[in-house]
């Protein structure tokens, strides 16, 4: 198969072996979900439920609290006990909405079926969008209807689904192409529809060659719409790679994929998209795989947004040994989490088990200074260097040195020998430059 | 509560650290080795495992004082020692590789602060210290145990040439040299005007595909562990397979050599140079693939290494055509190592999505 790919990156072992193979499974309504206000990049969600209030699966319960902000939709029927703060699968404590299960599972409204729904007004559906919450899925939260609402002088001409999933250990996106193609292909249109763009392409991995085939199968009778096989390669995934790879196309610096004329959206976000349109049904669950070496079953279920991590993994028969580490995405970019009963959010593509055995120990070396990190770096960065001024708190040189442009896939510290946190530097590194611009702007 | 490690991502890291690395290009080494032993016998083995054992003592002993952990399980120092030995005739003192390593350790390494922060290559700069202090040594005990076999495969013609001239100074000259020496002096010889037909029947012949053999597989006077090429390949290639040397050093630096000694090393003006003979002869491939890309002395910007083989490459051709030694591999590599922060300055990477330099 031809594939293509971008430049940089790194070959970690994919790891999908133990759950790729496991269909989705329900998970069964819990006795309690969290509702974050938070789970998206952009303005907190306001609560508009207080406690003691009853609600109703599918109820809205906080609206967005901005434009770049999305509402939050009630995913059970039951009571709401407090509005408190709750760790947050980004490894922080936040603002959510804790609400009882009451067993009735009552929708707040019956989802309806548009059958003629591809011919509802771009308006009408961009409004659906925006009251079904959905905001992008495959890690980063950027609310959907926003990135769908591009200026006027900047035409899309195509659409990129990410079906890339190039972070180890995760399959959600994967079993999603495989059992649910044709909304998924619905999704597509639907959003080429609303930003008017002439191609689509749907970009995924070799790994995943059942996707591929069975997508390909799918699309065959469609002329501007392309499924693209891609070599093996993390971070493939990250938006601007995925559309170098795709169209050799290169999002400029600083700058978003619509100025080249490309939306990405991932899979998942797609058959949201699709849900909400078609159903006007509100997100409130999505695949997320949970996996690891040591977990008994490892699953994709169909979660409930706000179940927790815990009972998730009690439903895939616990773990072998003791866990060393719990991650909330994938081990490339994801977050290591303090507490085992913290709520799943829009975002949560996958919760990984890592054994005390697989939790790198190894202390900083001195930099040896092999350039496996600027061989690695997808975005041509010298990472090497960055974590050295930023060591040295020379954050004005990190900026020349384009540290803002860093993506912080990792692929750095993953092939460092010296085992130098990298990525960690370059995080503290941002941050100073920030707070650097923020006190030129007040002068 | 029961709390759970936490770190930042990525909590995934490939299977390498600095001892992997470093001891992967010791086993490299180790077929150089064995070539060592089958040409020159047991004693340029004992130089060798000499060497290394000093460097490996000097480097315990400068730690323990210096007050720092002791990292000679790293490899590091194994590697110094070995190169450094590598660079000597077979039949040098047996005191030449211990200066070489204590001088390369401590004033090449530990005086900058140890692995990570030397400027120069220490086995190199060991090297240089013996050039200057003991030339003599460190230029003579060329002879091998396959008997003078700088001669045996120049040979039977050679051997004529010389029974019949009965031109002694062209017998010392022959049977003393290593290859390069030969080519360079025949060379120098030859633009002076002398020597005539006889000497450029010699030069046609070190560029003749049987003598290119021999220097293939090493059947020539060299250093220790430079004299097979195929020895140093063999290990080479899984270093760059393995990614733990990269290719651009090697590729950029042989290629220069390449161009540059075809352009001007012949005996009949320009583009007439013995390309292969240039390659395979001295210490070439030893040097572009093990000490030119030492991690710490070379570029770390995807270009800069590039200009790093090119600078490399071009040192190496002038030293061998014009300079006072008629090899040039370590002292391009040593000067060029000091231009390392020059060009890793002035030759950026070129970040993603920025279409020209503003």
């Amino acid at each position: 198969m031809k594939a293509k790919t971008f430049k940089g990156g790194i070959h970690p072992h994919d790891c999908k072996h133990y759950s790729n193979k496991a269909a989705v499974e329900d998970f069964p309504a819990p006795e309690k979900v969290i509702i974050h206000l938070s789970q998206h990049i952009g303005a907190p969600a306001l609560p508009i439920v207080k406690k003691n209030d009853v609600v109703k699966k599918g109820q809205k319960i906080a609206e967005a609290g901005g434009f770049v902000s999305i509402p939050m939709h009630s995913p059970i029927s039951g009571k709401v006990i407090q509005i408190a703060k709750f760790p947050h699968p980004t490894g922080t404590i936040q603002q959510a909405i804790e609400i009882e299960n009451d067993g009735k599972d009552e929708w707040f409204s019956k989802l309806k079926d548009e059958e003629n729904y591809f011919n509802l007004s771009v308006d009408e559906m961009k409004n659906r969008i925006k009251n079904a919450g959905i905001c992008g899925m495959g890690g980063a939260g950027f609310p959907t209807h926003v990135k769908l609402s591009p200026p006027e002088n900047k035409p899309i001409d195509m659409i990129i689904l990410n079906g890339v999933e190039c972070e180890p250990y995760l399959t959600s996106d994967h079993r999603l192409m495989l059992e649910r193609p044709e909304e998924i292909i619905a999704g597509l249109k639907l959003i080429m529809k609303i930003v008017s763009a002439k191609r689509g392409f749907i970009g995924i991995e070799l790994n995943k060659k059942d996707a591929i085939n069975l997508m390909k199968e799918k699309l065959k009778n469609e002329k501007n719409l392309n499924v693209v096989p891609l070599k093996l390669r993390y971070p493939q995934g990250a938006e601007k790679q995925l559309i170098y790879a795709a169209t050799k196309r290169k999002v400029p610096a600083g700058g978003l994929p619509m100025d080249i004329g490309a939306v990405v959206q991932n899979v998942g976000t797609a058959f949201a998209i699709y849900e909400s349109i078609r159903f006007q049904k509100p997100l409130i669950n999505r695949i997320t795989t949970v996996t690891g070496d040591i977990v008994k079953t490892p699953k994709n279920l169909r979660v409930p947004i706000g179940s927790s991590m815990s009972e998730m993994l009690d439903f895939c028969g616990g773990t072998n040994e003791e866990i060393g580490k719990l991650i909330s995405g994938g081990p490339m970019m994801g977050f290591a989490l303090p507490q085992i009963d913290t709520p799943i959010s829009k975002t949560s593509s996958g919760i990984v088990f890592l054994s005390k055995k697989d939790v790198d120990t190894v202390h900083e070396q001195p930099c040896l200074r092999c350039g496996r990190c600027v061989d690695a770096c997808p975005m041509n960065l010298v990472p090497t260097f960055l974590a050295e001024t930023v060591r040295n708190g020379m954050y004005e040189e990190a900026k020349k040195m384009n540290i803002n442009d860093c993506i912080e896939c990792g692929s750095c510290s993953f092939v460092c020998p010296s085992h130098i946190q990298i990525v960690q530097w370059i995080k503290v590194g941002k941050l100073e430059v920030g707070k650097l611009a923020k006190k030129a702007n007040e002068k | 509560m029961n709390l759970l490690n936490i770190s930042t991502s990525p909590h995934f890291h490939e299977k390498i650290d600095v001892k992997i690395v470093m001891w992967s290009v010791v086993g490299t080494l180790f077929p150089a080795l064995i070539a060592a032993y089958i040409f020159f016998g047991w004693y340029s083995i004992f130089l060798t495992a000499l060497g290394v054992i000093t460097a490996v003592a000097t480097e315990a002993l400068i730690q323990h004082f210096r007050k720092v952990p002791i990292t000679i399980s790293d490899g590091s120092a194994v590697i110094t020692g070995l190169l450094l030995s590598f660079n000597l005739p077979p039949n040098a003192p047996w005191w030449l590789p211990v200066l070489g390593s204590v001088f390369a350790i401590s004033i090449g390494k530990q005086v900058f602060g140890g692995l990570g922060y030397n400027p120069v290559n220490p086995a190199l700069l060991g090297r240089a210290f013996l050039m200057a202090s003991w030339p003599v040594q460190m230029t003579t005990g060329w002879a091998s145990k396959l008997a003078k076999a700088s001669v045996v495969t120049v040979s039977g013609l050679k051997n004529s040439l010389i029974a019949g001239s009965g031109n002694e100074s062209l017998q010392n000259l022959i049977t003393s040299a290593t290859p390069l020496n030969l080519a360079q002096q025949i060379r120098g010889d030859i633009a002076d005007g002398v020597g005539g037909e006889a000497y450029r029947t010699i030069f046609d012949n070190l560029s003749s595909l049987d003598y290119i053999k021999s220097l293939f597989w090493g059947n020539v006077g060299g250093c220790i562990g430079e004299v097979s090429a195929a020895a140093l390949i063999i290990g080479a290639a899984y270093l760059v397979y393995k990614h733990y040397i990269e290719w651009r050093i090697p590729v950029s630096y042989i290629g220069t050599v390449i161009v540059f000694s075809w352009m001007l090393g012949g005996i009949d003006g320009l583009f007439s140079g013995p390309i292969l003979f240039h390659v395979f002869s001295g210490g070439l491939i030893l040097g572009a693939f093990f000490m030119a890309t030492d991690m710490v002395t070379s570029p770390v910007t995807k270009n800069g290494r590039i200009y790093f083989g090119l600078g490399c490459g071009i040192l190496t051709v002038v030293i061998r055509l014009w300079g006072g030694y008629p090899e040039g591999v370590s002292y391009s590599i040593l000067i060029m190592n000091l231009a390392v922060p020059l060009l890793d300055k002035i030759t950026p990477q070129k970040t993603f999505g920025y279409r020209k330099k503003n």
